[in-house]
């Protein structure tokens, strides 16, 4: 019989912590995917910060540190630092990556730094208990934002992808979802253009996963996917949002015009 | 005459930086502040002729302290230096570097506190540095030189300590050490034997995969790994508690003094005892781990412990801690920058010799 499926090698014999419907085990089952294809199990190494994402350890079989909340952009950049030929990416949520480490994200980003940053997006915080996150949509009801997001309370949804985009150093980010099976393979196709592109040296590389929180949305899954397709997307659009992946040299080109 | 070629005259801030390299530190993330700024200056031109040689300058500190974070757990020897307010600012990730037990070596040039105080010399950074000064259950060993040649000794050897013991060690200096300059040599080191770093991530290639982390969601798991890390700290007690000691052996008053006030109180015990007066130094070269035992054995002949310190009185705890109401202590500080003359240490000095008639 044809095997057309199989458990990753890289996924530790553990049963994940995350709730049913959340897109975190997903993302981690694709990773170890695309680490196991791309024959980089011995020369990877994962930085988790603080949240539901720090877990990580226990799932993937690879060299993994643990950050302080809002850390990973920096930990990751010592890191690579130190050992440039090695594939090294952060694992972070939407409050780590945008409100309390924005300054690591965006000065990581605009150093060039060569890692992968893998942003999952649920626009809350998850493992604290469903508080308000940066990404959390006008309107949106949460712990700490009983009556829902407000404007002129809290501010309007960071669209920190976006700001990242615009920095030289960055060379490829795109926003994907888990919300279909296409959309899932949509999200290992990124992730590995980011991870060949971080290996190639072209400079720094974000995949922003829209991803359920059926527990903290108080939603079931298939309902949660819904509310992605449909609310979210509209705030936070799908697709590349810049890949000069190959557009390198065609930057020095315009450059020599 | 005899010939120094194997010294240079450089100030205190470049010393720690050359003394890093020659001590095989490769990578220093740091922030600009004043007054260390000359160690990342240094550092930044430095470390390009250095094989692998990294430096960032970083985008705060928190971010400085969490590359060293990263850097120390891909293999490397690392440093990062700051100010006071700086420090304040690092503490989080040196709660973390202790967690994870990772070897890293910090500089702190104090400055007069709190808030952001003023550029001037201090010691009031002391309780932050000895009591951890972040988070948790943790110690990190400070290294107080009082001297560019000490600064250049210590340096060294901290980056041996750190990695002996995967734990930071902190530099305790301050500004005064950091600008001035003196003759300095890199020849004192004798490298230790370090333990094989079995805990680096650079890919599971050929071992199992690793993790690096302070998490310790279990309760028992987490009592177990402080200690664990209390065990430690009772070995780096017993090895490395380090003093100095200055015409102690007939001493009635002995005055404790580290770093840059040692170095007053120095001046202002050798005219004490021109004048006729038995007064010793003892220095704290560790300020953690604290050197309680000497002390506490000079209680039995010395009537009274005169502390003097740039802060409002921060050591002055931990030698009533080690003397446990065996002798008297007096206090003497002058906080928020003030560098006072051996002459005016010396007045208060005699002022309490003869109040308490030491004088015989």
């Amino acid at each position: 019989m044809k095997k057309v499926y199989a458990r990753p090698k890289l996924l530790k014999d553990a049963s994940m912590h995350y709730c049913p419907g959340c897109g975190h085990s997903i993302v981690t089952k694709l990773i170890a995917e695309i680490i196991e294809e791309m024959g980089l199990a011995d020369r990877s190494v994962c930085v988790p910060p603080a949240g539901c994402a720090v877990l990580t350890y226990n799932y993937l079989d690879i060299d993994t540190s643990e950050a302080a909340h809002g850390r990973a952009c920096a930990v990751a950049t010592g890191i690579k630092r130190v050992l440039p030929d090695r594939m090294v990416f952060t694992y972070q949520g939407d409050g780590d990556m945008a409100a309390i480490g924005t300054a690591e994200t965006i000065h990581a980003a605009n150093r060039g730094e060569r890692f992968t940053t893998i942003f999952i997006n649920n626009a809350v915080y998850g493992m604290t208990g469903g508080q308000m996150a940066p990404t959390t949509l006008v309107g949106q009801k949460t712990t700490t934002s009983p009556h829902g997001r407000s404007v002129q309370n809290e501010g309007a949804p960071i669209p920190i992808s976006e700001m990242i985009a615009i920095l030289d150093g960055a060379v490829y980010i795109e926003r994907t979802t888990v919300t279909s099976v296409s959309a899932v393979r949509n999200t290992k196709r990124a992730i590995k253009k980011a991870f060949t592109a971080q290996m190639d040296n072209l400079g720094f590389t974000l995949v922003e996963v829209l991803s359920p929180c059926p527990t903290n949305w108080k939603m079931n899954p298939l309902k949660s996917c819904q509310w992605i397709d449909e609310e979210m997307t509209q705030v936070y659009p799908l697709g590349v949002l810049k890949d000069e992946t190959s557009g390198a040299p065609d930057r020095e080109v315009a450059n020599a015009d | 005459m005899s010939q120094k070629s194997n010294y240079k005259l450089m100030r205190g801030n470049t010393v720690v930086g050359e003394a890093a390299v020659q001590a095989g530190c490769t990578c220093y993330f740091g922030y600009p502040i004043t007054p260390q700024n000359q160690l990342p200056e240094y550092m930044s031109r430095r470390l390009t002729e250095v094989k692998d040689g990294i430096f960032i300058q970083s985008e705060s500190e928190l971010s400085a302290i969490n590359m060293v974070l990263g850097a120390s757990v891909a293999g490397a020897r690392v440093m990062t230096s700051s100010s006071s307010p700086g420090i304040s600012l690092k503490q989080e990730g040196i709660s973390f570097l202790c967690g994870c037990e990772l070897p890293a070596v910090i500089v702190n040039m104090v400055r007069g506190g709190p808030g952001l105080g003023n550029i001037s010399p201090a010691q009031s950074d002391y309780f932050q540095a000895t009591r951890g000064g972040g988070h948790g259950d943790y110690r990190v060993v400070v290294l107080a030189p009082a001297s560019c040649q000490e600064i250049a000794d210590l340096t060294m050897e901290a980056f041996d300590i750190a990695d002996y013991y995967r734990n930071p060690v902190l530099i305790l200096a301050d500004g005064m050490l950091g600008q001035m300059m003196e003759p300095v040599t890199f020849e004192n080191y004798t490298p230790r034997q370090i333990p094989e770093k079995d805990y680096v991530l650079d890919g599971a290639k050929g071992r199992p995969s690793r993790i690096n982390l302070s998490l310790i969601l279990n309760p028992q798991q987490m009592e177990d790994h402080n200690w664990k890390l209390m065990r430690k700290y009772k070995t780096i007690e017993r090895n490395e508690t380090r003093y100095e000691e200055f015409m102690m052996d007939d001493a009635k008053l002995a005055v404790v003094a580290y770093g840059t006030a040692a170095r007053i109180a120095k001046g202002a015990v050798k005219r004490a005892r021109s004048d006729g007066m038995k007064v010793g130094l003892i220095r704290p070269i560790t300020l953690w781990p604290f050197p309680s035992d000497i002390i506490r054995k000079r209680a039995s002949k010395t009537d009274l412990f005169f502390v003097f310190e740039m802060s409002a009185g921060q050591m002055v705890d931990d030698v009533r801690l080690a003397l446990e109401g065996r002798s008297e202590v007096y206090f003497h500080g002058r906080p928020g920058g003030i560098i006072p003359t051996p002459v005016e240490v010396l007045r208060i000095i005699s002022r309490q010799y003869y109040q308490k008639e030491l004088g015989e």
